[in-house]
């Protein structure tokens, strides 16, 4: 049934893209190529990005940007949904903070970051965090109130030291939450990467995006695109499989597709 | 030598348990004064109204909430000031399974083997003994959604068995099950608890299932104070089964019905 469905959704994944690259093919017939380039120069200057070491450096730096802010994120995400859930003045005072720093537009960070610090890599790495940061907290934050009571319950009555406690209860409880918080901030992570990187990076994907934009290259500017999209996808399907496998326990009606 | 084993299994001496109530206008007290004690390898059936505090108690002798004054012993030791010297003394049977859902049978099982840190192999052969013995034998590697209810609540006995306790206590463990599957389950219970000679304190709603399981058997009023004591012990007859099914009923009828707060 689930296998069946995911078959469905992924001919339906190909059903949509197919019919929006040939109206994209057609348009290319009529409009000019720095406006609409065909699809086979899209696809080409795709192959020659990801085959070319010196610009896959590129693709790889941006996946290897967002990776570090997401883990950074992550870790204090962690630190700070562990610190609420244990004080309810931290939540108290904490809470208001996290959702102000929550509004704040990706670009406000970009100028922030900008002004305060002087390293590229640092100055990204901060913009990620920021932007990040609330989100993994409070997702985290859920996954851990979500534990049941009654388990809890349970598991107390055969006194375990606080280590078992965190490997037999706590850690299967916060699994799916983590790998949900990890799922949701890929995909804004990969957003304000490119943002943090076209001001002031000297290499990335939104480096070169700025590039193409210079150079009024449609191509490119796609082929790029495609590049980060390609990232994202990928490492989603390695968090889809590491959840398929960590929740192999819930009724096959019950997992995500 | 092996210091002898303490013949007293559980001791409640001027127990009470006063709780905060949740809008803080107040506490209201669950359990009052009381004072009991359960000898080793006694099977003891605890009825009581709905809110008469036998859950109290029951978290108490667990060590899972402090008693407000008096003084709990279970095997000579704190249940709560002691809380790791009880580790794999008490095993627990709840009124739902509260089996773990991302565990297999065997590994819900192998639960309090692990958290007491024991051998893998010989607790693997201890979890497998068990299921077998509770009529589980293939469903090892089966999760608990895969189970019936009455398959789901046999994992948990064997659950509580297997850490070998001392003290077994069991909070309603069938009332939500069928007729059918509660009394097979319990007539099973009884006697793996009768034959490894386990203490065990058993609360529950039903008089029957009270008379049925308990070598004796304290009726409770609000706030938890014992009102009715029997022994059940000896061949009970047919008249002396409804004489006491007649008294304990009578027991539960008089107490006043609580003022809703």
């Amino acid at each position: 049934m689930n296998e069946a469905l995911s078959q469905k959704r992924l001919l339906q994944f190909a059903v949509g893209t197919g019919a929006l690259a040939l109206v994209w093919q057609i348009a290319s017939l009529f409009f000019p190529d720095y406006l609409f380039p065909s699809i086979p120069q899209i696809v080409r200057r795709f192959v020659d990005i990801a085959t070319t070491w010196s610009t896959q450096v590129d693709v790889l730096t941006t996946a290897g940007r967002i990776l570090a802010g997401l883990a950074g994120a992550f870790l204090l995400g962690v630190a700070l949904a562990l610190v609420l859930n244990k004080s309810r003045s931290a939540e108290a005072y904490l809470t208001p903070v996290l959702i102000l720093l929550q509004g704040i537009p990706a670009l406000s960070w970009v100028v922030i970051a900008i002004i305060w610090f002087h390293g590229t890599e640092f100055r990204i790495f901060f913009i990620m965090l920021m932007t990040t940061l609330p989100a993994f907290t409070f997702q985290i934050l859920d996954a851990v109130r979500s534990m049941s009571k009654d388990l809890f319950e349970m598991t107390v009555a055969f006194r375990p030291t606080r280590w078992k406690m965190f490997r037999v209860l706590v850690l299967p409880t916060v699994v799916p939450g983590i790998l949900t918080a990890w799922k949701v901030n890929l995909g804004n992570a990969s957003r304000v990467v490119v943002v943090a990187e076209l001001v002031g990076a000297t290499g990335g994907v939104g480096y070169e995006l700025l590039r193409q934009q210079q150079l009024f290259d449609m191509t490119g500017a796609l082929a790029w695109t495609l590049q980060l999209v390609a990232f994202v996808l990928v490492f989603q399907g390695v968090i889809t499989a590491i959840e398929q496998w960590a929740l192999r326990w819930r009724p096959k009606s019950e997992r995500a597709i | 030598m092996a210091a002898a084993a303490n013949p007293i299994a559980i001791t409640f001496q001027d127990v009470s348990k006063t709780f905060e109530r949740p809008d803080r206008s107040g506490s209201f007290t669950a359990v009052d004064q009381l004072s009991f004690t359960v000898a080793r390898g006694e099977i003891v059936a605890v009825v009581g109204k709905t809110g008469c505090g036998k859950s109290t108690i029951f978290n108490l002798i667990a060590g899972l909430a402090e008693p407000t004054s008096g003084h709990i012993t279970v095997d000579g030791q704190d249940p709560f000031g002691d809380f790791a010297a009880l580790r794999g003394k008490i095993g627990i049977v709840f009124q739902g399974d509260r089996l773990m859902p991302w565990r297999t049978a065997i590994d819900n099982v192998l639960l309090g083997l692990d958290i007491l840190g024991a051998d893998r192999a010989h607790s693997q052969a201890i979890a497998r003994e068990w299921l077998a013995k509770l009529g589980l034998s293939g469903h090892e590697n089966d999760y608990p959604h895969a189970l019936s209810g009455g398959m789901r609540q046999r994992v948990s006995i064997a659950r509580a068995l297997a850490v070998d306790p001392m003290l077994i206590l069991c909070d309603e463990p069938f009332s939500a099950l069928d007729e059918m599957t509660a009394q097979r389950l319990r007539a099973e219970f009884l006697r793996l608890v009768r034959e490894a000679g386990k203490t065990a304190l058993f609360i529950t709603h039903s008089i029957d299932e009270a008379l049925e399981v308990g070598d004796r058997i304290m009726v409770l009023h609000r706030p938890a104070r014992i009102a009715f004591e029997a022994d059940t012990r000896g061949p009970v007859t047919t008249e002396r089964r409804a004489e006491l099914r007649s008294r304990i009923l009578e027991a539960l009828a008089s107490e006043s019905e609580p003022v809703t707060p």
